[in-house]
């Protein structure tokens, strides 16, 4: 389309404001953010230090295991999750399957419930003599309860539980939605050529879902990246360092310490490149660069 | 499909949706339940709740956090809805590509980090605090203003304004209607779909926000509802069929908001999935 020159401007009165709030609520303070980090001291009073934040970062055992453990998160739970979320979407996308709106619904559901809300909630149902433990306990799974919050392997395990009970439903969403436009004749074609649901499986919809399955990685590998409330409210980061993320360290540094803006605002940085990093790389295997 | 197969699958998605709906259920029994009954692990509905929700009002400032948590979920939203549609709007019916860079490059917004905004933040509502203090640190505006528009929601917007049928557009212009006239009158009434949608989202993203009202909200009566969740569960005696019965009324909300919309909500995002 062809536009006159006051169809223009009239064009972008209409992303003016738009871009007036990202800019100052976005890119001005990351902006700030970089200058900051080449800065230190206390409180207010900063000054120029140039890269010694960073060699900081690289000496600092509770920086390292907050990265440590934001990696192990991100490792772990984003793939279970996806993989999850796809195959729950895949059951509930057969054409016969009964009570399909109540099992969507229900996983759905963890979805509207508020970060803190549920941290909070699988705080207590973990707790030692938690309603957890004991269930475990009367089924003879365990011996004897599991320190879920007092033991660094147990916790690191009860947040990545937490998150995926969170969110698998939600992703599930999008790829229900996107085999919705799945034609059925194509399963059928591929049964008729004997191919069984394993194969259904891996050979059309994963394919046929790659879209999807890069935006919803994108999506969580940026959210896991950014983990801050659960940690907060379930472990506060304990036992130990062992379950502090990265977001939770730099807020820390910056409100519960003497404040140390820049030392923070540098730490904050590992989470810019790491989701500059994590995203180009997904955007290489997921294929198609547009 | 052989009866061995239905059988798994129905007892894949059974157990599924029992994980999911547990905490739930936990949560609304536990609200009628006394403490010490909570922490037996009883699972049986109990009388307590009239005492859980009095003992919440007459303890804690829910009633503030309850006005302060809608305050802000409705005014972001509204605000969002507004400026994200006009921006959506703006950059797929004017492309150029002065346009198309600016749009890339609001894009790159959505790689930031909250960790990384929120010291510069905080320190931005500072100066602003010296000059507006209504709009400053421990305000309910500061908790709004830095989500009034997302690189999300503008292209979200855009995403699903490609199927808007631009032939409306000229039939518009021919009635003589101004630009902003279509927009306002032809362009958003049909866009109910994403509306919903998006105001779903904007809704429970602000009223579920954490970590910014955390950092910017000082004083006890402009605590947000997850502050004052959050508060409760890291007090050393808890008493928990107050925390759960707080979580309830927290969570009411969100829950009501999806269930009302949810229609909209999945033709919504199958919109935004297919552009």
């Amino acid at each position: 389309m062809k536009l006159g020159s006051s169809k223009s401007i009239i064009g972008w009165l209409f992303i003016l404001i738009a871009v007036i709030f990202i800019s100052l609520f976005y890119f001005y303070p990351m902006l700030q953010a970089l200058i900051l980090s080449f800065r230190s001291g206390m409180g207010l009073n900063l000054e120029f230090v140039g890269l010694d934040n960073y060699i900081r970062l690289f000496n600092d055992p509770v920086a390292l295991t907050a990265i440590r453990n934001t990696f192990i998160y991100l490792i772990v739970q984003v793939p279970v999750m996806i993989l999850l979320a796809m195959f729950f979407s895949v059951l509930l996308n057969n054409p016969n399957l009964k009570f399909k709106a109540f099992f969507r619904t229900a996983i759905f559901l963890p979805a509207v419930i508020s970060l803190v809300a549920y941290s909070v909630i699988f705080k207590y149902l973990f707790s030692t003599d938690g309603i957890i433990n004991k269930f475990l306990l009367n089924l003879s799974l365990i011996s004897e309860p599991i320190e879920w919050l007092m033991d660094p392997f147990w916790a690191k395990v009860l947040i990545i539980i937490a998150i995926t009970w969170r969110w698998t439903g939600y992703n599930m969403i999008f790829y229900l939605a996107a085999l919705q436009n799945v034609d059925h004749s194509v399963y059928e074609a591929a049964k008729m050529d004997g191919a069984n649901s394993f194969q259904q499986f891996f050979y059309i919809t994963i394919p046929m879902l790659k879209p999807i399955i890069l935006f919803t990685a994108i999506t969580s590998t940026i959210g896991t990246l950014q983990l801050f409330d659960e940690p907060m409210n379930i472990t506060r980061g304990g036992p130990g360092n062992e379950t502090l993320t990265i977001s939770q360290y730099i807020y820390n540094l910056s409100f519960e310490y003497t404040p140390d803006f820049g030392y923070a605002a540098a730490v904050s940085f590992v989470i810019v490149i790491l989701t500059i990093i994590f995203s180009m790389i997904q955007f290489r295997l997921g294929g198609d660069r547009k | 499909m052989n009866k061995l197969k239905v059988f798994f699958i129905y007892l894949i998605l059974s157990v599924a949706a029992l994980v999911s709906l547990f905490p739930f259920l936990w949560m609304l029994i536990s609200m009628t339940n006394k403490s010490v009954d909570i922490t037996q692990g009883s699972l049986m509905p109990g009388t307590h709740i009239f005492e859980n929700l009095s003992n919440l009002f007459e303890n804690y400032s829910v009633g503030s956090a309850l006005f302060n948590s809608f305050f802000i979920a409705i005014i972001a939203t509204v605000l969002c809805l507004v400026i994200s549609s006009l921006a959506g709007y703006g950059f797929e019916v004017y492309q150029s590509k002065g346009k198309d860079i600016v749009f890339t490059i609001l894009l790159l917004s959505m790689m930031i980090p909250f960790a990384a905004l929120m010291v510069p933040l905080f320190r931005l509502f500072g100066n602003i605090s010296q000059v507006f203090p209504a709009i400053g640190v421990d305000t309910l505006y500061a908790v709004i203003l830095p989500y009034v528009t997302t690189a999300f929601f503008v292209f979200f917007f855009r995403q699903n304004t490609k199927m808007f049928t631009k032939d409306l557009i000229e039939a518009g212009r021919i009635d003589g209607l101004s630009e902003i006239g279509i927009f306002f009158r032809i362009y958003l009434p049909s866009m109910k779909n994403t509306l919903a949608a998006a105001g779903i989202i904007s809704f429970m993203n602000n009223w579920n926000n954490y970590l910014w009202p955390l950092v910017i909200i000082q004083s006890p009566e402009n605590q947000t509802i997850p502050l004052l969740i959050s508060n409760l569960g890291s007090g050393y005696t808890p008493d928990y069929g107050v925390i759960y019965t707080a979580i309830v009324i927290g969570t009411i909300p969100t829950a009501l908001v999806f269930f009302l919309l949810q229609r909209y909500f999945v033709e919504g995002m199958t919109g935004s999935v297919k552009g």
